[in-house]
């Protein structure tokens, strides 16, 4: 059989493209170019230079917003992209919730990464000035004027002395037939009027009035999905577990109750509301195999990680100069070890998803953040081509990683295919919290070395975790292979890839291994250990835990060293202006080395998403309960496309890592997790929350991240905080006083 | 049966007493404003109004409900000018608080509740009120500002955001028949 009659040569290296997608880390890329052609976006006479942008002959600038929201402001700061080249003001624009599309896949459809603004900062600014000469070369042949007499204002092309004008939709079918310029003119950035101008949320008013529509939310409020069912799933109390059957006779009897079956991920209710779901599903008696991790918790994966700590060599992730003669030659060496603990996302909207097989499509309504994911399990789940699966992202209330796999989507599907009719799977806060993909649990030692004249020669960092990447792709690499790879072999190099993978996932090492600091031996090595947790990616994956670790002991170091924090660090980051920058600012802003009364500080700097971030907390410690008063944060993200969205992101990375600074952690218990909501994995309470300040440097270099990028540096510059203020250095998490 | 007043409409509801009127309001009622987050009265996602009174919905059943009245966030303010909305939502709006927005309509309604009492509270009743509202995106500070703000609308303030174009936002999610 020739490769022709199967399209593109299946290789490796087409199927395991490796780029810096999600967080630095490796995701793997794949080929999608086996899919069936995609739908068109738009009608004909639309003006649409590029996928994203319609403007249609009714008079409306429609955004196709392929990044989905979930907090981070995209729905505002990308059609804001547009509207700049199209001098349009972006409230003006419609925003719809685009579907799974080629040009929206770079090379995967996802929101993460904190990628959003940096990849289409470009793109967009391209499609809309593509767009605006399109219209200025309608409006230029339709009056028989040159272009450059034109200007474009409020939606309309204007020709000042003739008085003529013309609406964008008035223009859009003569601007449709024009060819779409390749490199169209960008504005300069002394024109800009919306881009670096807080340009209000345009989805303020719907998420203060109740009208904004979450997945939860689909099929409520007159949308019309006829004999809309609710499901909940009665799960595995431990990870792996197997049904091995079940007696509903009593869940049956629960008025409401439409049926009970049996699904790949437990017993499925279904029930004409959650109300009637959840109270049968409390009845339901299901007996479930052991599972491969009975047994097994979280101090036992401790313990191994130790043991692997004092067993294993590690895969080298740095190796500059040689640390073991450093170590040999030093004066004084420092050691110390950090544990991070799992973590739950937690999200506010639990995992939701709606589903409906019908005329031969699936449709699946889902709060995702990758919708081509969930296309690709879905079309297993629905046992339909690809090409059947149409996914309708919704708002979704919070992400932060989570609603980047697409587990909870090919249940629904499969739900909605058994029951026969449409169906939404809602899960309980204790199905959330108890089948996550956590952050994954590590254990970490470190040591400098210290030279007679108190300078810091070496550095080393073993690491010891699960690979994030190797986990996940076996599960959904292998659906997102292309639909002409046979299932079996779909399978195969879904395992094959990640085994592949594993070796050398950088998420774990990420913000360990590219330590900005001038130390001539620097070795860096990750040990994997992979106990079985169900992990993902959570909100700065690697980077936040390493941070913690990195930055913590950063002030070991200069403690040890006889330094203040700042000048150490500011010493050795000679070759990092940006970091310099970033620690300058927040040092002036926070007033560095004279805190209020009663209080310390500490400081931390950390990279990751293209943006460089310092923070400094200022903490007081009272009966062994820390409290964070005040965080002066200052951010390298190049140009600043929304500030006060920016201002926004840093806020709530700074929450978010207060969360897991000081509250919260999820313990493993005979194979399943113990906590189940919020009042065993409380979250940061507006009491607890510091007053936040943000500070910006650099605007001149392109955008880059601003989603993750200020959560790393919090948890050190507490526990740098603590240190200052109690002599007790906290290297766990959450940070506990003894 | 029972009777109660929903955002000023009488309704009569047949559903099971014990119903958590979380569930009656959405699945019942068909009204999404207000969230389930936790459904155990932990979070405050699904905080509505009893008589004027924040209440967590998940965890009060319909019985409770009989005879009186109940508010949502849909029937919080009138609207549809920004001007004619619960100084909470316009000091919401103005400060753009609101990321993911899934907690927010708890917030505002615990907001709400407080300066419906207490036009002037200090940043301690602030505190009070609201912390025990989740909220996972960390809009606390914004939150914050917003109920300072929102108690000044409510003294007689007016709200800076004048209007707002309601054709001209998120498209609804659609293709349901797409």
């Amino acid at each position: 059989m020739s490769t022709d009659k199967l399209g593109p040569a299946l290789t490796r290296r087409s199927l395991l493209k490796t780029s810096a997608v999600a967080g630095g880390g490796l995701i793997v890329g794949v080929n999608l170019s086996g899919c069936a052609s995609a739908p068109p976006i738009g009608a004909d006479g639309d003006l649409s230079p590029d996928a994203w942008l319609q403007i249609t002959p009714d008079d409306r600038v429609i955004f196709q917003l392929d990044k989905t929201e979930m907090g981070q402001g995209v729905i505002t700061s990308l059609p804001t992209l547009v509207g700049e080249e199209l001098n349009l003001d972006p409230a003006r624009i419609h925003v719809h919730l685009a579907p799974v599309h080629p040009r929206f896949q770079d090379p995967i459809q996802i929101t993460g990464g904190s990628t959003s603004i940096a990849n289409r900062y470009q793109p967009l600014r391209q499609t809309g000035a593509a767009a605006r000469d399109m219209l200025l070369a309608a409006a230029a042949e339709r009056w028989s004027v040159p272009r450059a007499e034109l200007e474009l204002e409020d939606g309309a092309v204007h020709h000042r002395s003739s008085g003529n004008s013309a609406r964008f939709g008035e223009l859009a079918e003569a601007a449709a037939r024009q060819s779409v310029p390749k490199h169209p003119a960008l504005k300069p950035a002394s024109e800009f009027r919306w881009i670096g101008q807080s340009v209000p949320r345009t989805d303020r008013v719907t998420k203060s009035t109740g009208g904004a529509v979450f997945g939860i939310d689909v099929g409520l409020n007159g949308q019309e999905l006829p004999n809309l069912a609710t499901a909940v799933v009665v799960r595995s109390p431990r990870f792996g577990a197997e049904l091995e059957g079940f007696d509903a006779g009593e869940a049956r009897r629960i008025p409401g109750v439409i049926d009970v079956i049996a699904v790949s991920t437990g017993v499925a209710v279904i029930a004409d509301g959650y109300w009637p779901a959840r109270q049968a599903a409390g009845k339901v008696v299901a007996r479930w195999s052991d599972g491969p991790l009975k047994g097994l918790d979280s101090a036992a994966i401790e313990a191994a990680q130790r043991r692997a700590l004092d067993e294993q060599k590690g895969r080298s992730a740095r190796n500059d100069g040689n640390f073991a003669r450093a170590a040999e030659r030093a004066h004084r060496v420092i050691d110390a070890e950090y544990v991070i603990p799992h973590l739950a996302h937690a999200t506010m909207e639990p995992m939701n998803c709606t589903a409906w097989l019908h005329d031969g499509v699936c449709d699946v309504w889902v709060p995702t953040q990758g919708p081509d994911i969930v296309q690709a399990v879905a079309a297993e789940a629905a046992k339909l081509p690809r090409d059947r699966v149409r996914v309708h992202s919704t708002l979704m209330g919070g992400g932060f990683g989570r609603r980047g796999i697409p587990d909870y989507a090919a249940e629904a599907v499969e739900v909605a295919r058994l029951a026969g009719r449409p169906v939404k799977v809602v899960w309980s806060r204790e199905d959330d919290m108890r089948h996550d993909f956590y952050r994954p649990a590590t254990c970490n030692r470190l040591r400098a070395t210290l030279d007679d004249n108190g300078a810091v020669t070496g550095w080393e960092h073993r690491l010891v975790g699960p690979s994030i990447i190797g986990t996940l792709v076996p599960d959904f690499l292998g659906a997102l292979m292309p639909t002409w790879v046979p299932g079996g072999v779909t399978n195969v190099l879904g395992r094959a890839g990640g085994a592949v993978i594993r070796g050398r996932d950088s998420s774990s090492t990420e913000g360990a291994a590219d330590l900005p600091y001038a130390i001539d031996h620097v070795r860096v090595e990750s040990i994997l250990h992979d106990p079985g947790v169900p992990i993902g990616f959570w909100r700065s994956v690697g980077h936040s835990q390493n941070a913690f670790v990195v930055e913590s002991f950063v002030d070991e170091v200069a403690h040890a060293a006889g330094a203040d924090p700042l000048t150490f660090r500011l010493e050795r980051l000679a070759a990092h202006p940006r970091h310099l920058a970033t620690l300058q600012l927040a040092a002036e802003k926070a007033n560095w080395g004279h805190p209020d009364d009663g209080r310390s500080q500490g400081i931390a700097v950390h990279e990751s998403f293209g943006s460089v971030v310092t923070e400094i907390a200022e903490v007081s410690v009272d009966n062994g309960r820390i409290r964070v008063h005040r965080v002066v944060c200052a951010i390298d993200c190049g140009l600043v496309i929304n500030p006060d969205i920016v201002r926004a992101q840093m806020e709530g990375s700074i929450v978010f890592g207060l969360t897991a600074a000081l509250k919260s952690k999820v313990t493993l218990e005979d194979g399943g997790i113990r906590q189940s909501n919020f009042h065993d994995y409380d979250l940061l309470r507006m009491d607890e929350t510091p007053v936040i300040e943000v500070y910006f440097v650099n605007q001149d270099a392109p955008p880059s991240g601003v989603g993750e990028p200020g959560l790393p540096p919090i948890a050190p510059a507490v526990a740098n905080a603590v240190f200052a203020a109690t002599g007790q250095r906290l290297r766990t998490m959450p940070l506990r006083l003894a | 049966m029972v009777e109660f007043e929903l955002n000023g409409v009488a309704r009569r509801v047949d559903m099971p007493a014990d119903t958590p009127l979380l569930w009656v309001i959405r699945d019942g009622l068909g009204l999404p404003g207000t969230k389930f987050g936790c459904g155990m009265g932990l979070c405050g996602a699904c905080t509505i109004h009893l008589d004027g009174q924040p209440i967590r919905s998940c965890a009060i059943p319909l019985a409770a409900a009989a005879g009186r009245r109940l508010t949502t966030i849909e029937g919080l303010g009138a609207g549809p000018a920004i001007s004619d909305l619960h100084p909470a939502q316009q000091a919401w709006i103005e400060g753009s608080v609101a990321h993911c927005g899934y907690c927010e309509s708890g917030q505002i309604m615990a907001a709400a509740a407080l300066i419906d009492a207490n036009d002037d509270p200090s940043d301690a009743e602030i505190d009070s009120a609201l912390s025990g509202n989740l909220c996972r995106c960390g809009t606390y500070p914004r939150i914050r500002a917003a109920v300072r703000r929102a108690a000044e609308l409510k003294r007689g303030g007016e709200t800076v955001v004048q209007s707002f174009d309601p054709n001209v936002a998120i498209a609804p999610v659609g293709g349901l028949r797409a």
